[in-house]
């Protein structure tokens, strides 16, 4: 029976079920006219469940149902930065989903799910939270990426992003399931990742325990997009409505570092000199293949999407150090990612218009003529998604060299710094089409009127800023959460 | 407030360019004021810094520190030594000029260019007075943002090509010292600079070190053969782009030199130094009988930069190779003050050259040398001015260019006869290809009937012009001041080159 205290601790999760559910009913039951007030309640929602992550936030890491659930500092970044991130995506996604008539209850729900999903899936302990909570993320983000469904492109990707999604899945419960019955020879079988940590040193069975750990480590790189498992990203992103993807960009990633972080650090840590080179192995591949085709896209949303393909490359960076260094340098570079991410697909939800999707790169022709505050937004976005100081991103990339280097991989930093001036290029051209190019006669672009999205958006673009010339506190955050 | 002396000249203009940004394109003129205004301000605060700068002390002075990054030990250092306050003077004072000199020149968007030249202006001050080496590091790649956007916006025909080699470049060089610092981090747990310079290193790891430090301070001098970005930007960047890249941007590698190369891996530095050496007098030679060729003036005076910044590159390790192989300190010294000499001659001499081609290229739309001729008859003072700064370049005595590299010279001179006969090969070609573009552009009859409708400078050109001359010929008849000011500074470096570390 669970009792009351394990009701405290998941009080933030229940509380945003109940929310959901409450503006499922109240999307039913309002009138046409009352509807945009649905659009500040669930803005207000994710704002109070931000409140009671950090309010309720234990001094020390605590679980409940019996393991299942960890609610330590980790997962409490990992909560604040999603929730906000995602509240970010609601004010930029207002304009967007008006002129396309999808604004509706079913959006706020299925994003409210899908952040459940990750605070689930961030805090698991368990083996079988972190597929709850992956598959309530996943199939929250396949109905989404499928809402605008009268377009051409959205239903077909929502169909590659599901096919995909549940061969991912399945990979990783086909792993999951290797890896208890190893655990059950030589000892109690068990799912529970704390038992699972020291499952190296009496199993008898240790090479399907690295089989199941391949195979999980497949369903990670799918989740986090990294290559070779990289495929449905440019399509997903290109074809889902640019709300959708603002949010796979930035929550799904945290989403995917805290799987990453729950499955290889508290479960089989163990093995860490197996996943090790595994992960780097992956980090090389996906900066190699993110850099490289992102050069030769035209289509603005592709190349972010090649570019975050690369940037979880670095991510691994961190990831493969093994350790507390690494994973917050990880976690730092998340939440860097995260921000930077939702900054420039911002700008596009800025710039969009019923008819226009400020999709092609071209489309940014003359923007800094047309309104040079957005320019200037999307060049601090730009600047920082290249690691130029003094803006954060330079910082994040800095820790998870300086984590790769510390773990004796010098080559894997190198192989880093090589893609880092490769992706230089790319970056660099869109501010170069901004800035240095005339604008196309007649063209629409032009930022929008709606005064809440100005105002976040410029405060997301400028904490990039802030954050780089200012970015102790977060990282004693991120550092003190693993630790250190 | 002289606690913060430096900070807040590295301040003033970054902040001090968000006013003249609001002032928006509507306002173009309080858009000039304003920047005039900061730039003039920071000249100033730069004057207090030369009172308060002690030159008989050795040490680094008006240090300023402030913890950034508790758990990775990264502080907000700054401190001064002769050579930085040198740098630094030189520094606001192109700024003013710069400023000045794109007056009503730039006529599109001048609240952003004006903006983007105070952030570079207070960026480029806050490299030459970092003392912790990741705020060196973050500053030093910053100044890339402002250059990447004056280039690319205020450009030429072909702004777009130069201005991405010129970021991709420059950004190519500096992230091998990324790595270099974050392995150096690894030992010493601190970016602070001094620290880092007693830091024990095995020669191998000096090596690679050295060579992680020498790609990105090359490429930013630029050092053949890693020079072929400059002509372009040079081309590209408008007048005071041109003005700041090759005054003040140049030095930031050869400081960089200074700062990281000579104290932190002095032993691999001695031992490569004959590496630099060659390079450099591939530059003062080479290069020189590049410019010779040049069609384009802007061409011709990027490449006599770079055969100019050889002069400091062999000074410096000129001054290695006399210590580390024959003990000869005063040499040594000699020839690293002439080097620091030659740095700030140059930003002074480039900066007015540069300024002249883009006189004329305002009245005429074009900078081949071809479509010029007879320039003096029309604008005799400019003439004027124009021959002067071509003598500076071509190091006749009684101008700053003479002073550093008779120094330069001299002291190669002692180490070996025939790198000094390689480097005095400087004053026969350097002569050669600016006399020979000042007859081809002044002398003679007026070529051309644009030519012919060229008008006399005004005042406020007289006003660039004349100040770049004053600092030219003041340098060149009475250096005494800027080698008092250095002095002590220099003598500390020629001293730490001794020290070995394995």
């Amino acid at each position: 029976m669970p009792t009351l205290n394990d009701i405290l601790i998941l009080l933030p999760e229940f509380y945003l079920v109940g929310a959901a559910c409450v503006l499922l009913l109240a999307d039913a039951f309002l009138r046409p006219a009352q509807r945009p007030w649905l659009h500040w309640i669930s803005i207000a929602v994710l704002l109070m469940a931000i409140y009671l992550v950090i309010a309720g936030q234990p001094p020390q890491a605590v679980t409940a149902f019996g393991g299942m659930f960890v609610r330590d500092d980790v997962a409490e970044i990992l909560k604040v930065f999603a929730l906000g991130t995602t509240a970010m995506v609601f004010v930029y996604a207002r304009p967007y989903l008006i002129d396309r008539k999808l604004l509706g209850g079913e959006f706020y729900t299925l994003m409210i799910f899908a952040v459940i999903g990750i605070m689930l899936l961030v805090s698991a302990g368990n083996l079988v939270t972190v597929y709850l909570g992956l598959e309530l993320l996943s199939l929250s983000s396949y109905a989404l990426v499928a809402l605008n469904r009268d377009a051409k492109l959205p239903p077909e990707a929502a169909i590659k992003y599901f096919v995909l999604g549940a061969l991912a899945s399945g990979m990783l419960l086909y792993g999951m399931s290797m890896v208890y019955g190893a655990s059950g020879m030589g000892g109690t079988p068990s799912l529970d990742l704390a038992q699972l940590h020291g499952v190296m040193s009496y199993t008898t069975a240790p090479t399907l325990l690295l089989f199941g750990l391949i195979f999980m480590i497949v369903g990670i790189g799918f989740k986090l997009g990294a290559a070779p498992f990289h495929m449905w990203i440019p399509d997903v992103y290109q074809g889902a409505p640019t709300p959708v993807t603002t949010f796979i960009a930035s929550g799904s990633k945290l989403a995917a570092f805290g799987m990453a972080y729950r499955l290889l650090d508290a479960g089989m840590g163990d093995l860490s000199q197996h996943w090790q080179l595994m992960l780097a192995v992956l980090a090389v591949a996906s900066l190699a293949i993110g850099n490289l085709v992102a050069i030769v896209q035209t289509n603005l949303k592709r190349m972010l999407a090649y570019s975050t393909i690369s940037h979880m490359g670095y991510l691994l960076l961190g990831l493969s150090a093994a350790g507390p260094e690494g994973y917050a340098a990880a976690m730092f570079y998340a939440i860097c990612y995260a921000l930077m991410g939702v900054a420039a697909f911002g700008v596009m939800l800025a710039l969009t218009r019923a008819g226009f999707e400020c999709e092609e790169i071209a489309d940014l022709k003359g923007l800094n003529q047309k309104s040079p505050w957005m320019a200037f937004l999307m060049l601090l976005a730009m600047f920082s998604l290249a690691g130029v100081p003094p803006l954060f991103g330079f910082w994040a990339k800095v820790l998870v060299l300086e984590a790769a280097i510390h773990a004796d991989m010098l080559w894997l930093a190198i192989v880093g710094i090589v893609f880092a001036i490769v992706g230089l290029y790319y970056y660099l051209y869109v501010v170069k089409v901004m800035y240095f190019d005339k604008p196309v006669e007649g063209s629409v672009l032009q930022a929008q009127p709606d005064r809440p999205l100005r105002v976040v958006l410029s405060l997301n673009a400028l904490s990039l800023l802030v954050l780089g010339l200012y970015w102790g506190p977060l990282l004693g955050w991120c550092r003190r959460a693993f630790g250190l | 407030m002289f606690n913060h002396l430096l900070s807040l000249l590295i301040w003033l203009p970054v902040v001090g360019a968000i006013p003249v940004l609001l002032a928006g394109s509507a306002r173009p003129h309080l858009a000039r004021w304003l920047s005039l205004l900061v730039a003039v301000l920071a000249f100033v605060a730069s004057l207090f810094l030369l009172v308060q700068y002690n030159p008989g002390g050795a040490a680094m002075q008006l240090v300023e520190s402030h913890l950034w990054i508790a758990s990775w030990d990264v502080h907000y250092g700054l401190a001064v030594d002769g050579i930085s306050v040198a740098l630094i003077v030189m520094t606001t004072f192109v700024g003013i000029l710069v400023i000045a000199g794109a007056w009503e020149v730039i006529q599109d968007k001048p609240h952003q260019y004006m903006a983007a030249m105070l952030m570079l202006e207070g960026l480029l001050i806050g490299v030459f007075c970092a003392t912790d080496a990741l705020l060196f590091y973050a500053l030093f790649e910053a100044i890339l943002i402002p250059m990447f956007i004056l280039i690319g916006v205020w450009g030429g025909p072909r702004r777009v090509y130069a201005t991405l080699k010129f970021f991709i470049y420059t950004f190519f060089g500096s992230v091998f010292m990324l790595i270099a610092l974050l392995y150096l981090y690894q030992k010493a747990h601190t970016f602070d600079l001094a620290t880092l310079a007693a830091l024990p290193l095995t020669f191998k790891e000096q090596a690679w070190i050295f060579f992680a430090f020498l790609i990105a301070f090359a490429i930013k001098v630029p050092m053949v053969p890693v020079h072929t970005w400059l002509p372009d930007a040079h081309v590209e960047a408008p007048t005071g782009g041109s003005v700041v890249l090759a005054a003040v941007m140049l030095k930031v590698g050869t400081y960089g030199m200074l700062r990281f190369i000579l104290p932190i891996v002095p032993d691999a530095g001695a031992h490569f130094a004959w590496l630099i050496i060659v390079l450099s007098l591939i530059a003062i030679v080479y290069i020189g009988y590049v410019a010779l060729v040049q069609e384009d003036m802007k061409k011709l005076v990027a490449y006599s930069s770079v055969a100019h910044m050889g002069f400091v590159t062999l000074g410096i390790f000129i001054a290695f190779m006399l210590v580390r192989e024959q003990g000869n300190t005063d040499m040594a010294l000699l020839g690293m003050q002439g080097a620091m000499i030659q740095m700030i001659s140059h930003g002074f001499v480039s900066g007015a050259m540069f300024t002249c081609i883009g006189v004329m290229y305002d009245r005429t739309h074009t900078r081949l040398i071809k479509d010029y001729g007879g320039v003096i008859n029309v604008m005799p003072w400019f003439g004027f001015f124009y021959v002067l700064f071509a003598m500076a370049n071509c190091g006749l005595p009684g101008t700053s260019g003479f002073v550093g590299e008779f120094m330069v010279i001299l002291s190669s001179f002692s180490a070996n006869p025939w790198i000094a006969l390689f480097a005095a090969f400087t004053l026969i070609i350097g002569a050669g290809y600016t006399l020979w573009l000042v007859k081809r552009v002044l002398w003679g009859e007026i070529a051309n009937p644009h030519v012919a409708e060229m008008k006399e400078i005004n005042a406020r050109e007289t006003f660039v012009l004349g100040a770049f001359a004053a600092a030219v010929l003041a340098l060149g008849i009475w250096p005494q001041p800027l080698v008092h000011l250095m002095d002590n500074s220099v003598a500390q470096l020629v001293q730490q080159l001794a020290i070995h570390k394995i």
